[in-house]
């Protein structure tokens, strides 16, 4: 196959005239870009006062949108995403209908005992409990929200089976939401975000995981065909903590997830992983930031795509953060596509930050890879059909991911989900 | 006993510069128990034949005849030849994402048996070949030829050939890049199959030395898409020695 590899260690010779987030001096980027700063061009990091431009932990983060500028695509975090198909997202007031939430248990299933489910306003402590927005999107969705879904999984409970969110549309117009996860002390469980129907969201999802919870957050996209969304999923992670956090994004026109996940008490343990299969026309993007700032954390991203079909874009960018203070990290991040066919684009971009060495270890990897005549001549000539071999492929590709989520219900709903696409591109 | 019948076989590729015949008349007949080495220069063809028998879509068969105890092989798909009985070594094996090496060699033996196998002595014997061929117990897990060198990619064709048990292998230059260790330890596990006496074998080598290991009854000189002399193993030795210098126009030798 052909393949376009980047892989970096600790101690790996430095390239000339690369950065560690070599892209940032792509010429595409405009002066005026936030990036063009004087730390970009000195290919150093820190070289500066205070924190570079360029570094992840110089973001702006507000709640009020008035302080992101108006959007031009020319943004780091917007440069892939083509605004214009954001529906109005970036630019209108957030008025129209949210779409609706119920909570229930798996697949639609009675809700599990023991969770408690809320309906408050603004003014509810727990809102801005786990993040900040970091866009002007999330900013919009923000200031915009009326109400939001407060899911409480008590202290040391242990919830099965899993709790279902299922968020549906049904109107076009521009609109905000926000819920709010909180996992107590010592509590374990399932939480799966279920996004369907047709919308126009911007979203903000608040994951609290306090010390010592062990929370698995599964959010899947499963729009339809017009649905426009961006999810700002940020995770707090307390002392001790396990999370889990697989985003799943199928459907829609432009889905545009940004989880993050911040490591600030010790001890503390995050899996982050992705599906997401594109067909022709959609735009399906993934960043997320793993923020390392106290020691002896330990982070693992994972995050595979499929695309197939004219004009399907899948966007990956991979921010790992590891602060002075992060020592003992020990961290790695690894983005896969599967291109299926021709005019289909994968953007890919791993973004690895180390500012101490005494750390475990870090690294980051990044593969595109093709599936075309040649594997398929190989597998035939091994006696399996056309359609199974290309079947093989796919599915062996994207089940790493799938078998992540262990809600069985969810992870057959998924695979026959994929089964779907595969049939729908004529694979 | 079975018959790989090779008639007149004429075969052309789509080049910028129109249609270019590769193989200009080719016949040759193989029987069970048979080994038939085709060895000639670089652009003689060999490998066109070997991807022409496998179905491979680039090679545009014009005219003549392949067929396996009288079946037309040339109406067949590529899986279609391939249960039927034959296997192709090949010359550059491809890496295949996403498919671990135990998914897809259950995969194919099911395809080409027409059930699964027995999955306790399948996995005996996948261990036993590996071990055999001294592959690596983890490349089970991994994906198939991702990240093999070409040495492991040949051996794991090799492992292929003796799982699958094909009546006709056709080895494309399993040889080319290979240490001597691992030339041996291929055309041991190609010996190996052979010895069962089901299987024909057409060999097809730019070089000598795997006919040390690998003794062929018959020997074809492929030159410029034709069969330019044929014999038995003598005439291996012959090209050894004198290189395939006569075979080549007189303009080529200055």
């Amino acid at each position: 196959m052909t393949e376009i590899t980047e892989k970096a260690r600790i101690g790996a010779p430095a390239i000339d005239g690369f950065t560690e987030e070599g892209e940032n001096l792509s010429p595409a980027n405009p002066d005026n870009s936030p990036l063009a700063g004087a730390s970009a061009k000195s290919h150093s990091h820190g070289g500066g006062v205070g924190v570079p431009d360029s570094s992840r932990a110089g973001r702006l983060t507000s709640y009020k949108v008035e302080d992101f500028p108006v959007l031009t695509g020319r943004e780091e975090d917007w440069r892939f995403t083509p605004l214009k198909r954001l529906r109005g997202l970036h630019t209108q007031a957030l008025t129209g209908a949210a779409p609706s939430v119920a909570v229930t248990g798996p697949e639609g299933a009675e809700r599990p005992a023991g969770i408690t489910v809320e309906t408050v306003g603004r003014d509810d402590s727990r809102i801005g409990s786990a993040g900040i927005p970091e866009d002007r999107v999330s900013a919009a969705a923000w200031e915009a929200f009326s109400e939001a879904t407060v899911v409480t999984i008590p202290a040391e409970s242990s919830i099965e089976p899993a709790v279902g969110i299922s968020v549906t549309g049904s109107s076009k117009d521009p609109s905000a939401q926000h819920i709010v996860i909180v996992a107590e002390k010592f509590s374990k469980a399932v939480v799966v975000l279920d996004h369907k129907g047709s919308a126009t969201v911007s979203q903000n999802v608040e994951i609290d995981v306090q010390d010592g919870a062990d929370l698995t957050v599964v959010s899947v996209q499963e729009w339809d065909d017009d649905a426009v969304h961006a999810s700002s999923q940020q995770a707090k992670v307390g002392r001790d903590a396990k999370f889990k956090h697989v985003v799943v994004s199928l459907g829609g026109d432009l889905v545009r997830v940004t989880p993050s996940a911040r490591l600030k008490q010790t001890g503390s343990e995050v899996e982050m992983f992705g599906l997401y299969f594109a067909d022709a026309g959609q735009h399906l993007e993934q960043r997320l930031f793993v923020d390392h700032a106290v020691p002896n954390c330990k982070s693992r991203v994972l995050y595979k795509g499929a695309l197939q079909g004219e004009n399907a874009h899948t966007v990956w960018v991979g921010d790992v953060l590891i602060r002075k203070e992060a020592e003992g990290t020990d961290s790695y991040e690894a983005n896969r596509n599967l291109i299926l066919s021709d005019g289909a684009r994968a953007d890919s971009v791993p973004n690895l930050e180390i500012e101490t060495g005494l750390i475990e270890g870090a690294g980051h990897a990044s593969t595109t890879g093709r599936f075309d005549d040649e594997h398929l001549f190989y597998l035939m000539a091994r006696g399996i059909d056309e359609k199974t071999a290309r079947r093989l492929v796919v599915r062996g590709f994207l089940n790493e991911i799938i078998q992540q989520i262990k809600v069985p219900a969810l992870e057959e709903r998924l695979t026959e989900a994929v089964e779907r696409e595969l049939a729908a591109g004529n694979f | 006993m079975s018959t790989l019948e090779i008639k007149d076989l004429h075969v052309s590729i789509e080049t910028e510069q129109g249609e270019k015949e590769i193989l200009k008349g080719v016949s040759l007949t193989i029987k069970t128990g048979e080994i038939h080495a085709i060895m000639g220069p670089n652009g003689s063809g060999k490998s066109t034949l070997a991807s022409t028998i496998a179905g491979h879509p680039r090679y545009i068969v014009d005219s003549g005849s392949i067929t396996l105890d009288g079946e037309n092989v040339l109406e067949m798909s590529v899986d279609e030849r391939a249960r039927a009985g034959l296997f192709l070594a090949m010359q550059y094996p491809v890496e295949v994402p996403g498919v671990t090496m135990t998914n897809f060699l259950r995969t194919a033996k099911t395809a080409l048996d027409g059930e699964a196998p027995k999955l306790r002595t399948w996995t005996k014997d996948v261990k036993e070949a590996m071990s055999q061929l001294r592959i690596d117990a983890d490349f089970a897990q991994r994906n198939v030829n991702e990240g093999f060198s070409g040495g492991e990619k040949k051996r794991v064709e090799i492992l292929q050939l003796e799982l699958f048990k094909p009546k006709f292998a056709v080895m494309d230059e399993t040889d080319s890049g290979l240490d001597v260790d691992a030339l041996k330890v291929v055309s041991e596990g190609h010996n190996r199959v052979h010895e069962t006496g089901e299987m024909g074998t057409l060999l097809i080598t730019h070089y000598t030395r795997i006919l040390r290991y690998i003794k062929p009854d018959f020997v074809h000189v492929f030159v410029d898409g034709r069969i330019a002399e044929e014999g038995g193993p003598e005439l291996a030795d012959r090209l050894e020695e004198e290189g395939y210098d006569r075979f080549l126009p007189t303009a080529a030798k200055a």
